[in-house]
């Protein structure tokens, strides 16, 4: 029974999937979607059938020009109109965007080279507290007590110079790679890992007790005012006299800046999956396969491993620098709390969520991880709190929700679903929803089955080696 | 050597103890030298003359003025990190993994043991236990604890890990990290269910709270006295207790002759008919009472305890276990004795040899900088020989 | 593919159905909160939330008949400032939502509010105490209760009054606890207290390293600049290793479960004292029906802030309402209600009389020191009031 309806409906999809279902398919449904979203813009429910549309541009199979024009219509045309007229989605995809390169960055340790990094938001953090210091007051403020500091002293550079210090946030945190990177040079995989988390930790801890004896930091007080880039005169009365009627309200400088951030982010991204994709498909990605499967044999084999090592930190270090930078001019605000050990949890979760050396796979597990935490999560709560503040009762438990707990709401078990994912997802699929189609093309020989499921489990990793290994 | 001619049961509790007194006054007089050489050093300094205008007293008398203090809460914090380090340490040395879940197996024996006193103390026992029966009921507290943590480790390692057994290293590694934060996470829906707050406190009975004078001195800024909390002692005799109980375990008995061979040699082990399985099974047992009883006991000494307390203990062992070459028993005592001590010293000595610009908020940075630097220059740690060898 | 797609088209399908399931709501005006609803200040938090809810409920009779319906939205920022700030774009990206009542932590309500005022969206504060929150002049954010620089310079003077020389200070490393720790060493050293040691510490358990420099330098007071669950664990483990001094701690001090964790050791020695901005129940005229009704709808006492909690709503209220018969019945605009907010002239709350000055700091603020009297947790409301000061804000 199950299973003829199983068959039913893959044949329904594979239908839907040929000849030109799939273009009727997903403009149709970015068409549902986007007239959701532009008629409630506060529903998340809508929201997600337009994450979903735009998702399904990538996984139905439409050639390659139709796909990247669709693509680049939602990015340019469709969010920022959608956006402006909720703000918050704009906050969301900036969001996914950010971690979505952090997850790209973390893959390339990760993924690519098999290096375990528990401490990767230290990289962000090194980004995000280079246009924090020099972006800000802060260098006028070395010897004042942080907290008590006066308010009008002026900014140490111009607010242009924004756009430098992304390049240079990529390359301080390439540097912050590699000096994280040396310990690779003597240590192997899982003791790295704790050396990543200690490294992690002391980052975050140094930059929360660096306001004495020179105020670098300003200490858990947290940096604030950051300058962002100023707006070329006229382009919000540009933006609002061309697509003004489409929103239907004014759009206010501060709110466009959000347009703004979620460009530079998308470019960023963009970046990091050009850079990502080459890399891959290169000799230094092969590479890193080959230290990652088995470094014995790789060394013998001629390849450096210890520099390609260094390397890969260095890389994966990079996207989150110049995400540090962005997030740092976006929220005009950093403090220490954002860099603690749960951050570089949540990018590990984005990564094995999506598929390990996976580059669709991180950048949808980002998305996921961040529509839940943003937003299901948080509207799950809210819903539990009005249906608490009511009389409704549970029908058959005869439950009252007024009595049910507060404990139980689900925006607080953020760390239980990130620990449930990483240990089913371990188990179960190691390769991750999507996995890298590497992996597939090693085992069964044909690009053709990247996609099928199912059978793929367990072997994402390459047991061989690696058993000889353990029992050596 | 007469040591050598007693019974190798006997032998293998004398042993560990003698190591443990060694180590413990060997640490402790090479901070207390290295100090007072510092203090010698800084004679005269601006830190000098600025603890004399704000304590009027020089930085020499003040040095030793607490470093008994000083040492005395070193030697606890060790006593803590060595017996969770031990959990680390066994489950490396038998499966070369590391347990990152194990900090929270530790969390869950101080709930379990703090969750019993308070039972006991909503029964009104607790109000009224005499001096013996406060011990009494401290060591069924201890005991569940063990208990509990035994039960969690073993339960983990039959779901989370056993499955991945085979997998390349970093898999069970993840799922380890998962299983951490799965575990904060439904102590905390545990506890907050119950109550509504998710941290515990310590009840307060029996005599631990006293403190044992051991002597004092005549210095010019007045007498100092050096005493030691009852609950101090409590923890280093619990501590070396179970560290040599376990030593007993695993170089004196049929089924630590086992763990030896599964950590030796897993397939040959299994070809001599050792139940492998089971082995390992008994590792995260014993690894895990550990960590629980070390849980109570840090609830005993700190009082308060969270779901997310586990996280900074056990990274500490871990480094301790690191510090003293990880899989090695007497290594991770080593490792934990000198992180305690050191982390006590940076704690007491940073601020006022620094002159107040650093301070006892650097005691994780050290601890973590430690823990780099160990594993770059010497990652065999300081009594192992090389990283893939085992206990 | 196959399966993957069907699934995906299905749930997108069943998604579909369920929004167009949601209809269009009637025409509303919402309040906004923001406090930590979980986590370890989810009980300081919950309760801001809650004075809001029984304020909506109690005082807005006046705008339904001017035919508005007022709403709560209530937003939990995890009393992490990512959060905040991510929350605040939700909640200024919502055209109902007129007035946000809220923020407990500093740390989270300075990054947060920033959207609010470029959002020209009112912000009632009734619990930030960081003088920065004020300092930036924007006409969007006011507040009910005191400031930092005050209190910190409130306890010291309290200090300087119980004939203490010498003070060891003490901070949780938060944006909250170290700056009014910073105050506090401030004035102390100006009155002459001579200040043995400032630390910042992160732990939570372990005070023993910290403490041994601290009982070596035998200062009168302990000054502890942070929460409770902290503060409490270290004079406890202060008194243990034989300290016998004052503690004296800030309004993070401020609740009952101090008494849980400290137990009778807080009423050794010299006594444990801490300053607030929110003083107890009995401090204030009209808050035995406020605690009366708070109680009824709750189920339980008031938390500190919640009463202060209550009368931003209020105010937030009556603004609402200036703003709406000034409009002439239309929903009125959040830049009229922000400016409705400051010219509110001696409105009656129940923590007090409230006018604030250009800046949005009350005029005059109250701050009391109150002494830990007693080691019953069910006795923390009754804690003696040793002192009661009203000072106007800094210029």
């Amino acid at each position: 029974m199950k299973n003829s309806m199983r068959e039913s409906l893959a044949r329904l999809a594979n239908h839907l999937n040929t000849g030109r279902n799939p273009y009727v398919v997903s403009i149709s449904l970015l068409v549902v979607g986007t007239a959701l979203v532009y008629l409630s813009p506060r529903s998340i429910l809508a929201f997600l059938v337009f994450a979903g549309a735009t998702a399904m541009i990538y996984f139905l199979r439409m050639n390659k020009t139709a796909k990247l024009a669709l693509a680049v219509f939602v990015a340019v045309v469709l969010v920022p109109i959608l956006g402006a007229r909720n703000i918050f989605y704009l906050e969301v995809i900036f969001q996914i965007a950010v971690f979505a390169a952090l997850s790209l960055g973390l893959n390339i340790v990760v993924g690519f080279s098999g290096i375990l990094n528990l401490g990767y938001v230290a990289f962000y953090a090194a980004g995000a507290y280079l246009w924090g210091f020099f972006g800000s007051q802060q260098a006028f403020l070395l010897h004042e007590i942080p907290g008590t500091a006066p308010l009008d002293t002026p900014f140490l550079l111009a607010p242009e110079w924004f756009y430098v210090f992304v390049l240079l946030g990529i390359i301080v945190a390439a540097f912050v790679g590699l000096l994280l990177g040396l310990p690779v040079l003597r240590v192997r995989g899982d003791y790295l890992a704790i050396v990543t988390l200690g490294f992690g930790e002391v980052v975050r801890q140094l930059v929360n007790n660096l306001d004495k004896p020179l105020n670098l930091t300003n200490g858990p007080q947290g940096i604030t005012p950051i300058q962002k880039p100023t707006l070329p005169q006229g382009v919000v009365d540009a933006f609002n006299a061309v697509v003004g009627p489409l929103v239907g309200n004014r759009v206010t400088p501060s709110q466009f800046y959000n347009i703004v951030f979620y460009f530079i982010a998308l470019i960023v991204v963009l970046a990091a999956i050009v850079v990502t994709h080459r890399l891959d498909d290169s000799k230094i990605g092969r590479a890193w396969t080959a230290i990652r499967e088995d470094e014995l044999a790789a060394t013998a084999m001629g390849i450096p491993a210890n520099k390609l090592k260094l390397a890969a930190f260095a890389v994966g270090a990079s996207f989150a620098g110049g995400m540090g930078v962005i997030f740092a001019a976006s929220r005009t605000f950093v403090s220490p709390d954002s860099f603690n050990f749960m951050q570089s949890i949540g990018v590990l979760t984005m990564v094995i969520l999506g598929g390990i050396g996976s580059i669709p796979g991180v950048i949808i597990g980002a998305a996921v991880v961040i529509i839940l935490n943003l937003q299901v999560l948080q509207s799950f709560s809210l819903y539990l709190t009005q249906l608490r503040q009511s009389d409704a009762v549970i029908p058959i438990l005869n439950f009252a929700w007024k009595d049910l707990s507060t404990q139980l709401d689900p925006a607080k078990y953020q760390r239980l679903l990130f620990g449930l994912i990483l240990v089913l997802m371990m188990i179960y699929r190691p390769a991750g929803l999507i996995p890298a189609s590497r992996r597939i093309r090693e085992l069964k020989g044909t690009p053709d089955a990247s996609v099928s499921d199912g059978e793929t489990n367990g072997d994402a990793n390459g047991d061989a080696p690696e058993e000889a290994d353990d029992d050596r | 050597m007469r040591i050598a001619q007693l019974p190798v049961s006997v032998r293998e509790i004398v042993k560990p103890i003698g190591r443990m007194v060694v180590f413990v006054v060997g640490a402790g007089a090479v901070f207390s030298a290295f100090m007072v050489l510092l203090a010698l050093v800084f004679k005269g300094s601006a830190a000098d003359r600025l603890l004399l205008e704000s304590m009027d007293v020089g930085i020499l008398p003040y040095t030793v003025s607490i470093l008994p203090q000083v040492l005395i809460d070193g030697v606890t914090l060790g006593f803590v990190y060595a017996a969770i380090a031990l959990g680390y340490t066994m489950v490396y040395g038998v499966l070369e993994f590391i347990n990152f879940a194990h900090s929270e197996i530790f969390a869950i024996g101080a709930f379990a043991g703090v969750e019993f006193l308070l039972f006991m103390e909503r029964l009104g026992i607790l109000a009224g236990a005499g001096p013996l029966f406060a011990y009494m009921l401290l060591m069924m507290a201890v005991l569940a604890g063990m208990m509990a943590s035994g039960a969690t480790a073993v339960i983990v390692e039959r779901t989370a890990y056993r499955p991945l057994r085979g997998a390349p290293r970093i898999v069970p590694l993840i799922s380890a990290i998962g299983v951490s934060f799965v575990l904060q996470d439904l102590i905390r829906l545990v506890e907050s269910l119950t109550s509504g707050q998710f941290h515990r406190i310590f009840p307060t009975f029996g005599n631990f709270d006293d403190r044992v004078s051991l002597f004092a001195f005549e210095m010019k800024m007045g007498t100092v006295y050096v005493d030691i909390q009852v609950k101090s002692i409590v923890v280093i005799v619990a501590a070396v207790l179970m560290l040599a109980g376990l030593n007993y375990i695993v170089n004196a008995t049929r089924v630590g002759k086992a763990i030896r061979a599964v950590a030796q040699d897993r397939s040959s082990a299994s070809l001599m008919g050792v139940y492998v399985n089971g082995i390992i099974s008994f590792t995260f047992l014993l690894g895990g009472a550990l960590g629980g009883a070390a849980g109570v006991l840090y609830a005993l000494k700190f009082t308060r305890i969270d779901p997310f307390i586990g996280f900074f203990p056990g990274m500490k062992a871990f480094t301790a276990a690191v510090l003293g070459g990880i899989g090695n028993l007497t290594g991770a005592l080593l490792g934990g004795i000198v992180l305690g001590m050191l982390e006590s010293f940076a704690g007491a000595y940073l601020t006022t040899f620094t002159m107040g610009a650093m301070g006892a908020e650097y005691k994780d940075i050290i601890a973590f900088a430690i823990l780099i630097l160990i594993l770059i220059f010497r990652p065999s740690g300081l009594l192992g020989e090389q990283v893939s060898q085992k206990a | 593919m196959g399966k993957r797609l069907c699934s995906v088209i299905l749930a997108t399908a069943m998604l579909a159905f369920a929004v167009s399931a949601t209809g269009a709501q009637a025409k509303v005006i919402k309040i906004a909160t923001q406090s930590p609803l979980s986590g370890g200040m989810s009980a300081v938090g919950t309760d801001i939330k809650n004075g809001a809810q029984l304020a909506i409920e109690q005082l807005s009779g006046s705008l339904t008949k001017l035919g508005f319906k007022i709403e709560l939205a209530p937003f939990d920022d995890q009393g992490n400032p990512d959060t905040g700030v991510a929350n605040a774009k939700n909640i200024v990206a919502d055209p109902a939502v007129l007035v946000i009542v809220g923020h407990y932590n500093s740390g989270v309500q300075i990054p947060a509010s920033e959207e609010y005022h470029s959002a020209g969206l009112a912000n009632v504060s009734p619990a930030n105490t960081n003088p920065k929150v004020t300092e930036r002049n924007y006409l969007e954010i006011s507040r009910i209760c005191g400031r930092d620089d005050v209190q910190g310079a409130v306890g010291a003077q309290f200090a300087m009054s119980m004939g203490m020389k010498s003070a060891y200070i003490i901070h949780d490393k938060t944006a909250y606890g170290q700056g009014i720790a910073e105050y506090f060493k401030r004035e102390s050293e100006k009155l002459g207290i001579k200040v043995r040691g400032f630390a910042g510490t992160e732990e939570k358990a372990n005070f023993d390293s910290i403490l041994t420099p601290i009982l070596a330098s035998r200062p009168d007071v302990i000054y502890f600049g942070g929460m409770y669950d902290q503060a409490a664990v270290l004079f406890k483990q202060a008194r243990q290793k034989g300290y016998k001094g004052m503690f004296l701690s800030d309004d993070g001090f401020d609740s009952s479960d101090a008494t849980k964790i400290g137990g009778k050791v807080l009423l050794d020695g010299k006594g444990t004292y801490y300053s607030t901005v929110s003083g107890p129940a009995s401090a204030y005229p009209g808050t035995a029906k406020f605690i009366a009704d708070f109680k009824a709808r709750f189920g339980s006492e008031p938390q500190p802030f919640a009463a202060q909690a209550y009368d931003s709503t209020a105010l937030a209220l009556l603004a609402i309402e200036a703003a709406a018969k000034s409009s002439g019945g239309a929903a009125p605009t959040r830049a009229a209600i922000a400016k409705a907010v400051r010219a509110i002239t001696d409105y009656k709350g129940i923590t007090g009389t409230i006018s604030f000055n250009s800046k949005g700091d009350l005029l005059k603020a109250k701050y009391f020191i109150i002494q830990v009297t007693s080691a019953d947790p069910l006795q923390w409301s009754n804690n003696k009031i040793a002192q009661t000061l009203e000072i106007e804000p800094p210029k």
